[in-house]
């Protein structure tokens, strides 16, 4: 650790560090707009100047950029320095010449960084006369607004935009003081990761346009810590409320899991919270009833034999209460039958096999990558991004090599060009990231998992071997298991995505194959689609054809179905028998859907925005979100209305405790994050700010009273803005990021990190529930498919759409216009063979749609490329195998080859 | 006085030929070269004869290519000319590729030799059409007669020679900016380091040459370095061109030992001033070079003397600033093209350069301030040199500044009469 010496006191610095980084690491302040602990350092707008002294002899000493300037032993600079404040001053002054003085109606006012800055530096008066130049904005869709005029021209938008996130249409156009960041024409920004320009632009030039629609300053929302429900991955992330309505959601910054970034669909999925379709009162056959009343009537309707449907989209807490509610032995877990064998596979491999579940900081580091069937920017979009940096790896051997610090991200990047470390994808359809892949090998679900055993065995000979193994994809096999073989950190990376139990299993055996070469676990991860699917696999559920099969034997009285529409779970008519089989059905959950309307007691429960509770990620970490807003006063949590009544008192963490004593895998939960009861000195932890405005005036139109904060008994924050501030929170309670001087949200990320870019001080939050085992026990996976033929019926090939194909964000009204219209996919070969032009009609059991037929080059021949879960397709889990029928007729793939 | 440079141009503007080029000793050169020399002793060679970078900033040629990493483990290397002539008043380069291509064609030859790159490219200035034709020609005649490509005169080394013709912006003549223009990219500067001599066009060892730099080092290696340093009337090696532009006699352009004084270069050369018209101030060395004065005349024009005497040799094309002139428009004016050529990259540069541009339109238009000239004053200290990410803006801040200082009382003509009480 070099010493270097600030404004003459003495401080331990890093030595692989830029200064500015280092200097904010060390808790001082420095303005700065064009570094950005994720997208490192360029130079460009000099606005960390510091003076550097050649030694202590040296009183004059030269300006210079922190963000450029290394730390070495000895550095003596000058923070404080008058040269250097009046230079930081006098760029703020430069870009004021063109910024307009809109603060009061720009919607980043209040949490801006250039308001930051321009206070830091002290800039207030201005000498500049002349007149500012104009820019035309643009439309970009649905999520993002645009303000060209305020911007600064920092550079970090297409930094994110094209360096980080890979995306392409947003572009620097013209140059000098007119440049323009922006498409090159109007158009919606296609990068699945768009929606971070609004925290990575350091003013008002992108903003969040769903945001906008019912907009509030930063300092007038109520927050709370969160976790996305959009995917598996379980980012952090910190919605806004104001009047009872989410308006937004930002990121919250986890130094393991998301850390700056959020992908779209968990920023602008939001809207199903205030969605037209909540359940906002309970009902009984279709009349609404009082909350009591419903209760009690749930109590009865479970007097006889109870059977329990669980939900991978509740909490862990909520699913247990059901359990409790209906007996172990009564609760099944609600996924379809073959998420269930997946998702059991999943949970046993990463339980009892040499693997580790690498965070997504961790999977930045492979220098190696597989990905086996999962398209995961549209599954689980966020490990997408942090692949598109562990290929990064090869860039910084390169930079080492010539002695060019990591951190100078252009140096970097001009040296390295397009040198990538390896990333092999082998899907069935094309996939978002195939442009920075090695090499993508395009093939059924069955020929994935075959390649997949093939590298293991490769890799290992003790693994299965493969017969019949085309020469084509045998060497590919050998090419991926070598890559694999002389990585430093290789990792795996597999999904639940296409539905087959064998491309898990191959996953999983070369991950082991690599575990037994390198003497330590093998880096596995399996995106999960839904935010508890893994939690919910570890309760230990039953399978759902068995509670079908239960109410139709006649064995079942009631069915109590948590926060599940079946109807996403099986196919529609083995959902009917169920429903008319089971007798009486009560629904607990938050928005109407065809099992609400069909129940006879709905009972309406929360969101995640309305209740608290613990989500497994796929990384097998559990975490803890809380309310960031009181429903309204029918609405209550799902594991509330499961609480027995007459025991009021029941908490969450009564739950949550229960849980974690009940089953073994679940000990550390309650560890997630502080019980209601923690304080800090005598004190809760504030959900609104200190400039909280309005309070006493929020309800003046019902009452002149100021009303009493509503009680929080769940969690240890207070809907109020008195208590703890977020600053003196624990990272797992933090509401929002805001520090004194340091509005903007994302960058006052700073102030809580043990190191600017690195972990939250007091521990990035959550436990993990496995440890990885080093040992191998059991044996292999040995049931490899048979190769991939053409049969009668089309096999269906599953396609994701990052918009469209998850429940709750379909529900959310701007995503719409991003959704893809539902559609069938052929080769265009196969489309030309069997003479389909336009449209094709497709046929499930017995129903049937006519459907736009897309033609894709990248599906494979002989297959049906179908979305999955879009709104006016076919609801059910997608069966391997669907008819397609022309003019009535069916057709085979006999035409194909 | 021998005038190694010029010695094949032609009063009547056509191009020396192969032949006639070949005629003056021409390739001998290169001969010598890849016959008798290794590449690092055409490095130390030309580290010997003292060679000073021709474009502007007068970095030595050989320490530049000792830089780059040689071996058989260095791969891919470039050389890129640059031919971006584009400082206002400068107009050296275009001589010497209209008038006598090959003499650069060999240069980059022998220098490509001596870095073993490649595959070179020269950057050419988009409005330089003649100088891309006879280029073109020249490539053609050398390709032809074994100079360049495969096997250059029979030896294993092969050099390919790329011409690119530039899409016309200021800021590509600075190298790194040019790099990022070749590979298809914004034209904003790279930071350094990273050096292009270690990390250059696409990531690889690079050697970015001025024009004129170039042209100097066949006749380095065919006469030596004990020969290359007697041409000169300084410290500083070789011969220069010169130009002087305005309201001379006869505006112009000759080659002179390096080190010629001022005085000599305007009055003998130039003809001296125009009849009625008085030396004012100059710009030594181009458009971003800091006023001289009458005073400096006797100055000899090589990069130390006019350093110490408050300015920069620059590419050593003068402008002539006469008394008759206003040297606040000419600033005005000079400060409009910076402003215009700003690529945006950085804040000083990009924000403070029209913000110069305003401040001097509003005090010619007669609505100065008092407060404008303390504010030019900090302007120009605040986007000059280390203070911004190349070198376009303290360029730009160099005119203007040291007009500040020598000719405050125009500036202060400007100003409303209750200002200027003030």
């Amino acid at each position: 650790m070099p010493t270097i010496t600030v404004d003459g006191k003495v401080y331990e610095a890093r030595g692989d560090e830029n200064l500015l980084k280092s200097l904010l690491s060390l808790g001082l302040d420095l303005p700065y707009f064009c570094w950005h602990p994720a997208l490192g350092s360029v130079g460009a707008c000099r606005q960390c100047a510091v003076i550097q002294y050649r030694d202590e002899n040296d009183h004059q000493g030269r300006l210079v950029m922190a963000c450029m300037t290394p730390v070495t032993e000895g550095l003596r600079i000058g923070l404080e320095a008058s040269d250097a404040k009046e230079f930081r001053a006098t760029v703020i002054e430069f870009l004021m010449t063109n910024h307009p003085h809109d603060c009061p109606v720009c919607e980043e006012g209040g949490e801006c960084h250039l308001q930051d800055m321009t206070v830091m530096t002290g800039h207030t008066d201005r000498s500049y006369r002349g007149l500012k130049r104009t820019h035309r904005n643009q439309y970009l869709g649905p999520f993002i607004s645009h303000e060209m005029n305020r911007c600064i021209a920092c550079y970090r938008c297409v930094r994110f935009y094209q360096d980080y996130a890979g995306g392409h249409d947003l572009q620097v156009f013209a140059s000098r003081n007119n440049v323009y960041f922006g498409r090159f024409e109007d158009g919606v920004l296609d990068n699945e990761f768009s929606g971070n320009l609004v925290e990575v632009c350091p003013t008002g030039v992108f903003t969040d346009k769903t945001f906008s629609a019912h907009y509030t300053r930063k300092w007038d929302l109520q927050a709370a810590p969160s976790i996305c429900v959009h995917c598996g991955l379980g980012c952090n992330t910190s919605p806004g409320e104001r009047y009872g309505t989410l308006r937004r959601i930002v990121n919250r910054y986890h130094g393991d899991v998301n850390g700056y970034f959020l992908c779209d669909r968990g920023r602008f999925g939001y809207g199903f919270v205030n969605g037209a379709n909540r359940i906002r009162t309970p009902t009984l056959k279709g009349q609404p009833i009082a909350k009591e009343a419903a209760a009690a009537h749930l109590a009865e309707l479970s007097s006889g034999r109870v059977l329990g449907i669980g939900s991978p989209r509740a909490s862990l807490e909520a699913n247990f209460a059901l359990r409790e509610w209906v007996g172990a032995e009564n609760f099944f877990a609600g996924f379809d039958d073959t998420e269930y064998d997946i998702l059991a596979t999943i949970a046993a491999i990463l339980q009892d096999w040499p693997v580790r579940t690498p965070s997504l900081r961790d999977m930045e580091q492979a220098d190696a990558v597989l990905v086996l069937g999962e398209d995961v920017t549209n599954t689980a979009p966020r490990l997408a991004l942090s692949l598109r940096q562990a290929i990064r790896n090869g860039a910084w051997q390169i930079a080492d090599r010539l002695k060019i610090p990591r951190w100078q991200d252009a140096g970097v990047r001009e040296a390295a060009q397009h040198e990538r470390s390896p990333l092999f994808i082998a899907s069935p359809t094309s996939t978002p990231l195939d442009d920075v892949a090695q090499e993508t090998f395009r093939c059924p679900p069955a020929d994935v998992a075959r390649l997949g055993f093939a590298i293991a065995h490769a890799l290992d000979d003790s693994a299965p071997a493969v017969e019949d193994l085309s020469d084509e994809q045998a060497h590919l096999a050998a090419t991926i298991a070598e890559y694999l073989r002389t990585a430093q950190r290789p990792l795996v990376v597999s999904g639940i995505g296409c539905r087959s139990l064998a491309v898990i299993q191959a996953a999983a055996n070369i991950a082991r194959a690599l575990a037994n070469r390198q003497q330590r676990p093998g880096d596995l991860s399996f995106a999960v689609p839904e935010c508890n699917s893994l939690g919910l696999a570890l309760l230990e559920g039953r399978r759902l054809s068995e509670a079908f099969l239960a109410a139709e034997k006649g064995l079942v009285d009631a069915a109590i179905v948590l926060e599940n529409d079946l109807y996403r779970r099986a196919d529609r008519k083995a959902v009917d028998r169920f429903l008319s089989a089971a007798g009486r059905v009560a629904v607990i959950d938050h928005t109407w859907h065809d099992t609400a309307a069909k129940a006879e007691l709905v009972l309406a429960g929360s969101t995640f925005a309305e209740t608290e509770g613990t989500l497994v990620s796929a990384e097998g970490r559990a975490q803890r979100f809380f309310s960031v807003l009181v429903p309204e006063g029918q609405i209550q949590d799902s594991w509330r209305w499961l609480s027995e009544p007459g025991a009021p008192a029941r908490n969450i963490d009564t739950w949550t405790e229960g849980c974690a004593r009940a089953l073994a895998v679940f000990a550390p939960i309650a560890e997630a994050a502080p019980a209601a009861g923690f304080r800090i000195d005598g004190r809760r932890v504030a959900r609104q700010p200190h400039r909280y405005s309005g309070r006493t005036a929020m309800v003046a139109n019902v009452a002149i009273h100021e009303p009493k904060p509503p009680q929080d008994r769940d969690s240890a924050l207070a809907f109020s803005m008195e208590g703890a501030a977020n600053t003196e929170a624990p990272p797992a309670l933090r509401p929002f990021s805001w520090a004194p001087g340091w509005n903007s949200g994302p960058q006052s990320v700073n102030k809580f990190q043990d190191e600017v870019g690195g972990h939250l001080r007091g521990g990035d939050p959550g436990v993990h529930l496995f440890e990885p085992k080093t040992n191998a026990v059991g044996r292999w996976f040995s049931q490899i498919p048979p190769a991939f033929r053409p049969e009668p019926r089309w096999p269906a090939v599953i396609r994701y759409h990052i918009f469209g194909s998850e429940e709750l964000s379909a529900l959310s009204e701007p995503l719409a216009e991003r959704m893809p219209k539902p559609y069938v996919a052929l080769h265009p070969a196969d489309a030309e063979v069997l003479g389909v032009r336009d449209t094709l009609e497709v046929a499930l059991d017995e129903e049937s749609l006519l459907l736009p037929v897309s033609l894709d080059e990248s599906l494979p021949r002989g297959v049906v490329g179908v979305p999955a879960g879009l709104p006016g397709f076919f609801r059910g889990p997608c069966p391997e195998r669907i008819t397609i029928r022309k003019a009535m007729a069916p057709i085979a793939p006999g035409g194909a080859p | 006085m021998e005038r190694p440079l010029t010695q094949n141009i032609k009063p009547d503007g056509s191009p020396a030929r192969l032949e006639d080029y070949l005629h003056n000793g021409g390739y001998e050169g290169l001969r010598r070269a890849v016959k008798d020399l290794s590449p690092l002793e055409v490095q130390a060679a030309v580290k010997d004869a003292g060679l000073r970078g021709r474009g502007g900033a007068g970095f030595p040629t050989g320490v530049k290519w000792g830089l780059v990493p040689m071996g058989q483990s260095a791969g891919q290397k470039y050389l890129v000319v640059n031919a971006d002539e584009m400082e206002p008043g400068t107009f050296k380069d275009r001589l010497l590729l209209e008038g006598d291509p090959h003499q650069l064609l060999e240069g980059l030859i022998i220098t490509a030799f001596a870095i073993q790159a490649s595959i070179a490219y020269i950057f050419l200035r988009g409005e330089y059409v003649l100088a891309a034709e006879r280029l073109r020609q020249a490539i053609s005649e050398a390709e032809q007669s074994g100079h360049l490509g495969k096997n250059v005169l029979g030896s294993d080394f092969s050099v390919e020679v790329h011409l690119h013709t530039s899409a016309g912006r200021y800021i590509c003549g600075e190298e790194t900016a040019l790099l990022n223009s070749l590979e298809g990219k914004r034209a904003t500067p790279r930071a350094k380091p990273p050096f292009p001599q270690i990390s250059g066009l696409w990531g690889r060892p690079t050697v970015v040459n001025n024009v004129e730099t170039l042209c100097n080092v066949p006749h380095i290696i065919r006469k030596g370095a004990d020969w290359y340093r007697t041409l000169s009337r300084s410290s500083d090696a070789g011969t220069k061109l010169y130009g002087v532009s305005g309201r001379v006699k006869r505006p112009g352009l000759w080659e002179l030992p390096i080190g010629t004084p001022v005085r000599e270069i305007i009055e003998e050369h130039a003809g001296g001033m125009q009849d009625g018209h008085r030396l004012k101030g100059f710009l030594p060395g181009g458009a971003s070079t800091d006023f001289l004065l009458p005073q400096h005349l006797d100055v000899p024009m090589d990069f130390q003397a006019i350093a110490d005497a408050g300015s920069r040799l620059g590419t050593g094309t003068m402008i002539i600033l006469d008394d008759k002139t206003c040297p606040v428009r000419m600033v005005l004016n000079l400060e409009r093209f910076f402003a215009r050529e700003s690529c945006g990259w950085c804040t000083p540069c990009r924000d403070g350069l029209p913000w110069v541009v305003q401040v001097l339109e509003d005090l010619v238009a007669g609505r100065g301030r008092a407060e404008d000239l303390p504010l030019l004053a900090r302007l120009c200290r605040t986007i000059g040199p280390g203070n911004t990410f190349c070198a376009l803006a303290p360029g730009a801040a160099a005119p203007l500044g040291s007009a500040l200082t020598h000719f405050r009382g125009d500036f202060e003509h400007y100003l409303p009469r209750a200002a200027r009480v003030a």
